[in-house]
């Protein structure tokens, strides 16, 4: 099943490995928390795993260069995910709190106002 | 000729070896403790366990000869974003180790999806020929980044920091909310009101 992988030369695809485990736990903890706090830390788990896709690609498949060739596209889109995910956590904890203060709970599940 | 050929590869060899030490070992600390962060059903547990997944993003970086990303990645997460969660779990929760269960049915269900995902995306990368360099740049230097997050990227860099001060004046208008108002003026009434008691 992993005949196409080195274990000894670390490559592309390890990271990528990687990145897949780190998305897929995000996954389950946005699918299986029922604290809101949790999700958004799903969220955060997401965010990183596209994170480290980005900086491996930039790495091992962009075409190396010296100088004004150089490419740094990857590291930049990571730079700018990372402070997305700042302004992210930062608005959705500040709506938690409101949520907080209106149903002295922070479980999901009561958040059902506008269900029809 | 041969001996230095030989003193190369052996040197090369090294560090690959050291290498891939140290990706192990922080893909083990990143991956172990994001699978915490998935299983745990303790939200401070949970907070401690992100912390862990993100130094270890941050050495997987180090890795990459990504260190300015590093030290963004240690700083802004585990420093900022993480400390902020941390006070929201301590600031919506009565105690901090109430929890709440999911459904076993809502747990097998995204267990299994989680699996299948994991796997299908699994092989396909296995799967996959990457057209890769052979020679992958040695580093990045921080005045090359600076020039191109300056240069090509000035109008994401612009609309990024006008999104930081619309979330900063959001954020705090959202948890501010319009219940504290009440409270001071009822805590103000009644400091007035205990004046007066004390000065008749």
């Amino acid at each position: 099943m992993l005949a196409g992988i080195q274990f000894g030369i670390i490559g592309l695809q390890h990271y990528l490995v990687l990145a897949a485990l780190l998305f897929v736990c995000g996954l389950a903890t946005i699918l299986v928390k029922r604290n809101a706090i949790g999700i958004l830390m799903g969220v955060e788990l997401v965010l990183n795993a596209a994170n480290v896709n980005l900086v491996a690609f930039n790495r091992f498949a962009h075409g190396g260069g010296a100088g004004p060739a150089l490419k740094l596209d990857g590291q930049v889109f990571a730079i700018f995910v990372i402070v997305l995910a700042a302004a992210e956590a930062a608005v959705a904890l500040a709506i938690f709190l409101n949520f907080y203060n209106n149903f002295s709970t922070i479980d999901v599940e009561r958040a059902q106002n506008l269900r029809g | 000729m041969s001996f230095s050929v030989l003193a190369q590869s052996d040197i090369s060899d090294a560090a690959n070896t050291a290498t891939a030490v140290l990706f192990y070992l922080f893909a083990i600390m990143a991956g172990g403790s994001a699978i915490c962060v998935a299983v745990s059903r303790n939200i401070v547990r949970t907070a401690v366990a992100l912390l862990f997944t993100l130094t270890g993003v941050a050495g997987l970086y180090f890795l990459l000869n990504a260190e300015f990303l590093a030290a963004v990645q240690l700083v802004v997460y585990a420093g900022g974003t993480l400390i902020l969660i941390i006070f929201g779990v301590m600031l919506t929760s009565k105690s901090p180790f109430s929890r709440f269960e999911a459904k076993l049915g809502e747990v097998v269900i995204a267990m299994s999806l989680a699996c299948v995902l994991l796997f299908a995306l699994v092989m396909g990368i296995v799967r996959t020929t990457f057209a890769t360099d052979e020679f992958p740049t040695g580093n990045y230097p921080i005045d090359r980044l600076g020039q191109v997050l300056l240069g090509d990227y000035l109008v994401p860099f612009e609309v990024v920091s006008v999104l930081l001060l619309a979330v900063m004046i959001g954020a705090a208008y959202l948890a501010k909310g319009r219940r504290r108002e009440g409270e001071e003026g009822a805590a103000r009434s009644g400091s007035l009101s205990r004046q007066a008691r004390e000065w008749s």
